[in-house]
């Protein structure tokens, strides 16, 4: 570490450092090449090229991400039926109102159950398969269609098939437990509060194992194949293998997973939407469930905005947090050994 | 550069903001009405094209543009339509709170003076789109709602008469299941299918003048509209309602509210004069329950001190936008007229408002809820398009909740009270 880095090549930046060290080759290059007089309107030319290249992106952000941000705000502080003007200011009483209505707070800990059983079922299944997979064995191929194809199936599709299965009395599943001897529920899976969310929750894991497999997968492709050599002549077992050399090396793959699944959960929608419409008796309502319903199938806007602006202070908060404590360390590890090895 | 991006918003942006004016009426002084209704499938589609065309024929330099949609679309578009602006000359409107608040937002016209004769010949079905004795729209269809019943199974289950009180209607449904019929299929998971119960309980155990003052005042105080909730307490209690009602669909597929009656799983279904159009679409012959279809009145309440004969409706009318040209009042007087009534009956459309247009309805069973409808003393509107969505939505949702059990009579008339207050 004492070793501080002088004259990198090029060909040894890379990582999160790359665009800083290779801003400050092209200005020495530039330095050394240019003329004095030169330097200014290059700059000028340089700063234009970005411009007219971010410019297009910069637009479409303002216009799709930005503005309509700004709208929820807006909206969120009015009363608002969605016509005639925003007059009716309220201040802060529409997310007064959210934060203690019961129904919102019931989805917030439904998203949370959703968030953490994501986790908690996908990362062992998903892992487990994606080992399994990652082996030679008769069938690969086909296995790993089976299990990617439920992701890439539409989300509003995939849950109209299973709203039909589901089905109380009529559908396959309730007509196969009752072929086996079971009792399917009386109100059906969907239609029993207390089974609702978990019933949910493995439809959703059915839907996206297939992308943390896919991951899983990607990331085994980038453990060393010595590593598995040397083990071997060390002795290890294939557990041992596993668990001392393939998972930490995985581990950040997991970490990234575990982000995207975590946003996934929060702002989860479609899939309850089509399955339960947030019922029955509000059981499996998540926040994006009741904005929507606050919003355009009551007509309360400025609730509907307080709910939305709620969701994306507590999305962002999260992803914050995360960022901070968790992928963090993927960052440092990484800075400390490109450091250690200069 | 920037000043062409800058104009050119500025164009995009009167655009936008069209409905005045000069945009109805173009250089050679004919004039645009735009009209949009739900009637997207034949023969209705049709039979309104031809009645722009006849009416484009005897007013020379009127050009209706009609947008026939699918009903949900409709909605939707409207209400996009009312926040930019830009809503079309004449369409449909429910009546009731969205109705009021319409108005308030000057949005729609008043046809009180314009109309006069179509609304006194149209007669009390006006009230549900009336604000403050002021007329805003012309009902052309009004239905009622009530028991649908498959006919064969009521047979079967040995039921001779349809029941007209709630006990009866309690040994109705001892029967069907002691003849191991599911008696009755309810969507509850749209919810309003199971706010109807109530809304007709209310109806059964309020007296006219606290309903209606109820409507204007949003105060829930009387304490008959804990004795609805009671009342349909009683009936969840009789379990007579399809295995999975809680997350049943009411129109949508075979397994919906509709489709279990319609292929002869259920025996009875709480529904409006929509039903046998219906249950036509979710059958593979087209023919619904066929002439096994008959329907009966809500049944009274033992000590209720509402009307038994009082009906729950509701239906659609046609408005006229503020800023529409004057032809657009015309147009929707001519859709009121002894002629495109009967022609709209005639097509089973609907049931139409002008007493003229009554022989026209050819379908019995709609024929039959077209005399109870008439010689009914008043129709209540829905109660959650009467109270407005965020009221009308907190109101099924709370009585969603009691079908599944939680949320007791009470707390229904609590959960209406206090959305009714923040809506003041």
């Amino acid at each position: 570490m004492a070793h501080e880095v002088t004259d990198p090549a090029p060909a040894a930046v890379s990582g999160h450092d790359a665009p800083a060290a290779r801003r400050a080759i092209a200005r020495r290059a530039a330095r050394r090449s240019g003329a004095p007089g030169g330097r200014r309107s290059d700059a000028w030319r340089k700063r234009l090229e970005i411009a007219l290249f971010v410019a297009p992106a910069l637009a479409l952000i303002a216009l799709f991400v930005a503005w309509p941000v700004a709208s929820a705000v807006r909206f969120s502080v009015y009363r608002w039926k969605g016509f005639g003007p925003l007059e009716d200011f309220v201040g802060f009483d529409n997310y007064v109102s959210v934060l203690t209505d019961d129904v919102f707070q019931g989805a917030v800990g439904h998203n949370f159950i959703i968030v953490f059983g994501s986790i908690l079922l996908q990362l062992p299944l998903g892992l487990g398969i994606a080992l399994l997979l990652n082996r030679d064995m008769w069938g690969r191929g086909l296995l790993r269609t089976i299990i990617f194809v439920p992701y890439v199936l539409a989300e509003v599709i995939a849950g109209v098939v299973w709203f039909q299965l589901l089905q109380p009395q009529y559908g396959m599943v309730d007509a196969i437990m009752s072929g086996i001897g079971l009792d399917p529920p009386a109100q059906g899976w969907l239609g029993t509060p207390d089974h609702a969310l978990w019933v949910v929750l493995l439809v959703l894991t059915w839907k996206y194992l297939g992308l943390a497999v896919i991951l899983f997968l990607a990331g085994l492709q980038g453990v060393p194949e010595e590593l598995y050599e040397s083990a071997q002549l060390d002795g290890a077992s294939w557990w041992q293998v596993q668990r001392s050399i393939t998972i930490p090396l995985l581990g950040p793959t997991i970490r990234t997973w575990c982000f995207l699944s975590m946003i996934g959960s929060l702002q989860l929608f479609d899939m309850v939407w089509i399955l339960t419409g947030g019922g029955p008796a509000n059981a499996t309502t998540t926040m994006a469930t009741f904005l929507v319903n606050q919003g355009t199938d009551r007509q309360n806007y400025g609730i509907a905005g307080a709910a939305s602006v709620i969701l994306f202070v507590i999305s962002f908060a999260m992803a914050v947090a995360y960022q901070f404590f968790i992928l963090r360390r993927d960052t440092m590890t990484e800075r400390r050994t490109r450091k250690a090895a200069a | 550069m920037a000043l062409a991006a800058l104009s050119a918003g500025v164009l995009l942006a009167t655009a936008a903001c069209g409905g005045d004016d000069s945009s109805d009426e173009s250089a050679d002084g004919s004039t645009t009405i735009t009209w949009w209704h739900n009637s997207n499938n034949e023969p209705g589609k049709g039979y309104y094209e031809k009645v722009a065309a006849d009416f484009e024929a005897e007013h020379p330099g009127v050009n209706i543009e009609i947008s026939a949609m699918a009903h949900e679309d409709m909605l939707t578009k409207l209400d996009a339509g009312f926040q930019s602006g830009d809503a079309p000359d004449v369409y449909m409107e429910r009546g009731g709170g969205e109705l009021a608040d319409h108005v308030e937002a000057g949005l729609t016209r008043d046809l009180t003076e314009d109309a006069a004769d179509e609304i006194a010949k149209i007669g009390g079905s006006v009230a549900g789109w009336q604000v403050d004795d002021r007329t805003y729209a012309l009902p052309f269809s009004v239905g009622v709602v009530g028991f649908w019943y498959n006919k064969s199974l009521f047979e079967q289950a040995g039921v001779t008469a349809p029941p007209t009180t709630l006990e009866e209607f309690l040994g109705v449904i001892d029967q069907l299941k002691a003849a191991g019929i599911d008696p009755i299929s309810v969507g509850a998971g749209d919810k309003w299918p199971a706010a109807h119960y109530w809304y007709y309980t209310a109806l059964r155990a309020c007296e006219q003048s606290v309903l209606q003052d109820a409507v204007q005042s949003l105060d829930f105080s009387d304490p008959c509209f804990v004795q609805a909730g009671e009342a349909v307490e009683q009936i969840i209690d009789a379990e007579p309602f399809n295995p999975g009602f809680l997350s049943t669909p009411a129109q949508t597929g075979p397994t919906s509210a509709s489709g279990l009656l319609a292929t002869g799983k259920v025996a009875m279904e709480l529904a409006g004069h929509w039903e046998p159009g219906v249950m036509q679409g979710l059958t593979e012959d087209g023919q619904g329950l066929g002439e096994n279809t008959a329907w009966f009145p809500f049944p009274a309440l033992p000590d209720g001190a509402g009307d038994p004969t009082a009906q729950l409706g509701g239906g659609d009318a046609w408005a006229v936008s503020e800023e529409a040209p004057d032809e657009a009042v015309e147009f929707v007087k001519y859709l009121l007229s002894d002629e495109v009534q009967t022609g709209f009956a005639e097509n089973d459309m609907g049931l139409p408002t002008n007493p003229a247009a009554t022989g026209g309805v050819s379908d019995p069973a709609l024929a039959e809820l077209l005399t109870v409808r008439d010689s009914s003393p008043f129709i209540q509107l829905y109660f959650d398009t009467a109270f407005g969505e965020s009221v009308g939505g907190a109101m099924n949702d709370e009585i969603a909740l009691m079908f599944a059990g939680e949320a007791t009579p009470q707390d229904v008339v609590e959960a209406v009270q206090k959305a009714a207050e923040e809506e003041q």
